[in-house]
């Protein structure tokens, strides 16, 4: 049976800010709402460790910082070795009894995909199959849009990148997303879950199963760019919502292995309401489109009989 | 935005650490805006999504009571930071009860 969710409404957040405003996110940047709500969850007894990325170059401007938690940051390729070196040294330390050994000190590494996805994933795997325990973060632009929206393994099929131009031959990306997620899974770590800003008590209530459990622990954050995808920044929670609702991201957690699927969509939209607001999309045609939305389809009748019930239903408008 | 005058290398501390939490406040971020949210009291039910959707953190819930005109009361209300704010607008799109007005910056 699943526990009583801890963050039911908006009143049980915590008030207390562990992120400084004056970062340089870019307006309408959702990482600032996931890194503000994930800090909020874990609470001062935190140590992040953040890749390089979005998150990391503009809450950090030299000589300033944004963090209220002690924060590293280390390169793309070893957030999650350096995550597993700190777990490590403070086992060490309440072992000598240098701290407290009741003392709960949450490790988190924060990475963007392009840190996940390509460059850290080795590392990644490494500290999943060590068994170290720290909540890994993944939040997930689609792109390497720090260094100027350059494709990344998270891209999705035929959305434009400077990298994956659009032109007479080319529509955008060639190649699918990765399922970074179900990789993550399949490393059979007691908490793997996918979130996003839209739906911010599910999002929180993941972060904070993700802390409790003993192990490694994943959450993969959609997080709408403005830069990079090309949209309105007041529209960055509204299309986390809507990729949601058109089931091209579906909120799952797989806990002890165990998978569930958290947001149930009881009447699904057309992946084109998620495709009209985007520049990056603005390229695809009505047949394009069409052929995504079969795709969805396939894989919303995947999740279906994984989970044995109707969790995400028909399509309607 | 004003720079502050940066330590030469042998004041600094070792590895370059910051070694004061939250220093970012004093980088007002609020001359990046063009457009502004302004909060309608009377209208806003206290819902508080603009102050979870909000990126900066530049919403603040004040602990202070507010009666409405129509005679609703509440014990706090929310504000907007206009030295953060950067004008993003995502939370007069997620308002509800539309009690958020977008108004253009004078000079």
């Amino acid at each position: 049976m699943m526990a009583k969710p801890y963050f039911r409404t908006v009143y049980d957040v915590p008030r207390e800010e562990y992120l400084a405003p004056g970062h340089g996110l870019c307006a309408g940047c959702t990482a600032g709402t996931i890194v503000k709500l994930l800090l909020k969850v874990a609470g001062p007894n935190t140590i992040v460790v953040n890749a390089t990325g979005c998150v990391e170059v503009s809450t950090t401007p030299f000589p300033y910082t944004s963090w209220k938690v002690p924060w590293i940051h280390v390169a793309f390729e070893n957030t999650a070795a350096v995550a597993s070196g700190i777990e490590s040294a403070l086992k060490a330390l309440k072992a000598k009894g240098m701290i407290d050994p009741a003392k709960r000190i949450n490790i988190i590494a924060l990475a963007g995909d392009g840190g996940t996805y390509d460059i850290g994933f080795q590392a990644l795997s490494g500290m999943l199959e060590r068994g170290h325990k720290v909540m890994y973060v993944l939040y997930d632009n689609e792109a390497y849009m720090n260094t100027g929206i350059q494709r990344s393994g998270g891209t999705p099929e035929y959305a434009w990148t400077t990298t994956t131009p659009v032109g007479k031959i080319l529509k955008g990306k060639v190649q699918q997303k990765k399922p970074i997620a179900e990789i993550v899974a399949a490393h059979r770590i007691p908490y793997v879950a996918t979130a996003n800003p839209g739906y911010f008590a599910d999002m929180m209530n993941k972060f904070k199963k993700g802390l409790e459990v003993e192990g490694p622990s994943f959450v993969h954050v959609l997080q709408p760019c403005t830069t990079g995808w090309k949209f309105d920044p007041r529209y960055g929670i509204v299309l986390a919502r809507l990729a949601t609702e058109t089931a091209l991201w579906i909120n799952w957690q797989q806990e002890e292995g165990q998978f569930s699927v958290t947001v149930s969509v009881p009447r699904r939209k057309h992946v084109k309401h998620y495709f009209e607001l985007q520049g990056r999309f603005s390229h695809l045609t009505e047949e394009d489109i069409e052929k995504i939305q079969k795709e969805v389809d396939l894989e919303v009748d995947r999740i279906n009989k994984l989970v044995g019930r109707t969790v995400i239903g028909p399509l309607v408008e | 935005m004003t720079q502050e005058k940066l330590l030469g290398w042998k004041e600094l501390p070792l590895g370059g650490a910051i070694l004061e939490p939250g220093n970012s406040e004093r980088r007002y971020t609020g001359d990046w805006r063009t457009f502004k949210p302004v909060i309608l009291q009377d209208k806003c039910t206290r819902c508080l999504r603009c102050w979870i959707v909000c990126p900066e953190p530049a919403i603040y819930i004040i602990d202070e009571p507010y009666t409405t005109k129509s005679g609703r009361q509440f014990k706090f209300s929310v504000e907007v930071n206009y030295d953060y704010c950067k004008g993003c607008g995502m939370c007069v799109e997620e308002c509800e009860p539309k009690a958020i007005d977008w108004i253009e910056e004078e000079k």
